[in-house]
């Protein structure tokens, strides 16, 4: 499943890459691409574990930048 | 603004006025006092404009990133105060807290600039349309233009967006297409036409039957390309990537060498340790490679973007660099060069009246699909003529009865077969006789013509230094010499079968060229030729699904001057990243030597905080210009 999702507070862009770093290397990941200017997060990963390694790329974002957070809808 | 932003102007202006009142009682009241009160004096302004980075200091110590930004600027403050207790060092309270005064306006400009730079390219390719305007049985119902099924009715009234692809069923109007091709004149329609989503209507109001869903509709297809952007990265953009991971921890090796290595080396170690400190510091300042990884991506970002307004779709930034390269141009000519689509290009009547000659070889044609039979409806308009008994005769022409007579239109052989004695024409197309009984009554020449703009492109390519333009074609050698000739490109290839064109494509890249290759086709046939080379041009790809695919660039019109106009904007933008990677590394290495050297003296904080944040905010707003060079 590939899904996208808005992030909130994501201000500086090393940070970006930073982020998208820790979240490829997160187990069930497929593809992942953390967008500064567009202040998206695009995740790639099996179905079966989708959430919760969503749930832990979160963690990941704040992990990098403690205001940064993933918009879940 | 946002609440953060603002917020943090509020504590840098508090930290200001605390900064000069501590200098002001130091100096008037404490001048005798031990360095510690002095320290206390500091603290208050430090703590306030710096709470936040010392906080993300602490935390990211225990994260284990040590080569955090946060922790830098930290270790550089602290050790600034440190400094004023170390033997032979001066006290650097004020510089301290100066330098987070600074640090924090930088970042908070930067964070404004970069608000502003995203928002105004998101603005661009602001072309989702909100809401659709659905006519059902219970009446007009405004939905999301995703609940709209194909086949539903839909009502554009003057000033919305088209939200769905789809055809007017009535009404008519302009449409501003001006999102979607960068073409400012309106497009008229009127029932029948083709709209696709993203335009917007002007005039008058429209009922349009959808037959797209949205998520295949071109404003989603294009919107989609622009989210897919960041998966096709540029070398620049890959190398910024790789250099911000090194330069980080190389530049704090070259602050602890700098502290400990010259006093060791020296001798004096006690005596010396503090000034080499005080310059290691600055080093730490200056690690950050913010300029850089901020500033080329939304150089690209907004190069892209800048394209979009003038109708050119870059796929991604690795595309725009390609493009930038360009020093072969590849063309297919059917619907690059030339229309795409035959015409009646001239009428040599003899004995009747021009449009008497059309009207009767119209009619003869009535009842064929051939290109040239559409050519000759289109210039004659619909028959009134009574035809009957059509007979074709393949590879020569067609032969009909209007009234009693025997009418033959087709070429020279089938002329000589009835008997007519008929005067050869030369002309560039398609030339079909007509004859009466046995009476040649003229000739009327077909072809497709080159486009308006054609030779204007080829001479624009080669004026912003493409150096090689070729033509290919599946046409006929000399019509494709003619062709040539008219648009003025520098090599052409006739007869070539669609498999051909990807082998002739090929043998143009082992040919030794620096640049790249672009080809420029229309999509349709050439699909395996644009992916084959460098940088594939769709041109006139509105509402053609399978060129956004297989491009790497599209034009959205078919005007094939903006294909020059596109590589110069191309070369623009990959300019401004340049002058941003070298304005960035020159800078901070700059600062970084003088420093290290000593010969920044009292100016080294304040500028090795330019060279960081300064930097950044010049390389932002330069970034800014690749949008503005699209008009």
């Amino acid at each position: 499943m590939k899904k996208t999702f808005e992030m909130e507070e994501l201000d500086c862009a090393h940070c970006a890459a930073r982020m998208e770093e820790g979240i490829r290397r997160l187990e069930g990941v497929i593809s992942v691409s953390v967008n500064f200017l567009t202040q998206k997060l695009t995740l790639e990963a099996e179905d079966a574990v989708f959430e919760k390694v969503l749930k832990q790329a979160d963690k990941v974002c704040r992990k990098v930048d403690a205001n940064c957070r993933v918009i879940m809808k | 603004m946002t609440r953060r932003q603002k917020k943090n102007l509020y504590r840098i202006i508090g930290a200001a006025i605390l900064l000069v009142a501590a200098v002001l009682v130091e100096r008037l009241l404490l001048s005798d006092a031990p360095l510690y009160l002095h320290l206390f004096l500091y603290l208050p302004a430090y703590f306030l404009v710096g709470y936040d980075v010392l906080w993300d200091a602490l935390r990211n110590i225990v994260h284990g990133q040590i080569f955090d930004e946060n922790f830098l600027m930290a270790i550089a403050t602290v050790g600034a105060m440190a400094l004023g207790f170390l033997p032979g060092a001066e006290s650097e309270f004020t510089e301290a807290v100066f330098v987070m005064i600074v640090f924090q306006t930088g970042e908070l400009f930067q964070s404004i600039a970069v608000g502003k730079s995203r928002r105004s390219i998101a603005a661009l390719m602001d072309i989702r349309p909100e809401t659709a305007c659905a006519l059902r049985e219970t009446g007009e119902i405004i939905v999301s233009p995703d609940e709209v099924a194909v086949g539903e009715t839909i009502l554009i009234r003057p000033g919305e967006k088209v939200p769905l692809d789809g055809r007017v069923i009535t009404g008519r109007s302009d449409l501003n297409t001006l999102a979607l091709t960068g073409e400012a004149a309106p497009r008229a329609v009127e029932e029948g036409d083709e709209v696709f989503s993203g335009c917007t209507n002007l005039t008058g109001a429209l009922q349009v039957r959808v037959e797209k869903p949205f998520a295949d509709s071109t404003v989603s297809r294009i919107l989609q390309l622009m989210e897919d952007m960041g998966t096709r990265k540029s070398q620049s953009e890959k190398f910024i990537t790789r250099f911000a991971k090194y330069y980080t921890p190389l530049v704090v090796l070259a602050a602890l060498l700098v502290a400990f290595l010259p006093p060791l080396c020296m001798g004096n170690f006690r005596g010396l340790f503090a000034q080499w400190l005080a310059r290691a510091l600055t080093f730490l300042v200056i690690s950050c490679p913010c300029a850089l990884v901020i500033s080329v991506p939304l150089s690209f970002f907004g190069g892209i973007g800048g394209a979009s307004r003038m109708g050119v779709l870059i796929k991604g930034s690795q595309d725009l660099e390609a493009l930038a390269k360009t020093e072969i141009a590849v063309f297919d000519k059917t619907g690059t060069l030339t229309q795409g689509s035959f015409t009646v290009t001239g009428v040599h009547p003899i004995g009747v009246s021009a449009d008497q000659l059309l009207a009767l070889a119209a009619a003869v044609e009535s009842g064929s699909n051939h290109p040239i039979a559409k050519a000759l409806r289109a210039r004659a308009g619909e028959s009134t003529l009574a035809v009957s008994q059509i007979t074709e005769l393949p590879g020569r022409g067609i032969c009909a009865r209007i009234g009693s007579q025997q009418i033959a239109v087709g070429n020279r052989a089938l002329m000589q077969e009835i008997g007519a004695e008929m005067s050869e024409i030369s002309a560039n197309g398609t030339v079909i006789y007509v004859a009466k009984e046995s009476k040649y009554l003229g000739a009327i020449v077909i072809s497709d013509t080159v486009k308006q703009g054609a030779a204007q492109a080829v001479a624009d390519l080669k004026a912003c230094g493409v150096k090689r333009t070729v033509m290919l074609t599946g046409d006929r050698e000399a019509l494709a010499c003619e062709v040539a000739k008219q648009v003025g490109v520098d090599d052409y290839r006739a007869e070539l079968l669609p498999a051909d064109k990807v082998r002739e494509v090929e043998v143009l890249l082992t040919a030794p060229h620096k640049g790249t290759l672009a080809f420029v086709g229309d999509g349709i046939n050439d699909a395996p030729v644009l992916a084959r080379a460098d940088v594939g041009v769709a041109m006139g790809a509105l509402g053609s699904d399978v060129a956004i695919e297989a491009a790497d660039v599209v034009l959205m019109d078919d005007d094939p001057c903006k294909l020059a106009r596109a590589i110069r904007h191309a070369r623009s933008t990959v300019a401004i990243v340049r002058q941003n990677i070298v304005l960035a590394l020159g800078v901070k290495g700059a600062v970084l030597i003088c420093s290290a050297l000593g010969l920044l003296g009292a100016w080294r904080m304040p500028l090795a905080i330019f060279a960081d944040v300064g930097v950044a905010v010049i390389a932002i707003l330069n970034a800014m210009r690749t949008l503005r060079q699209g008009r």
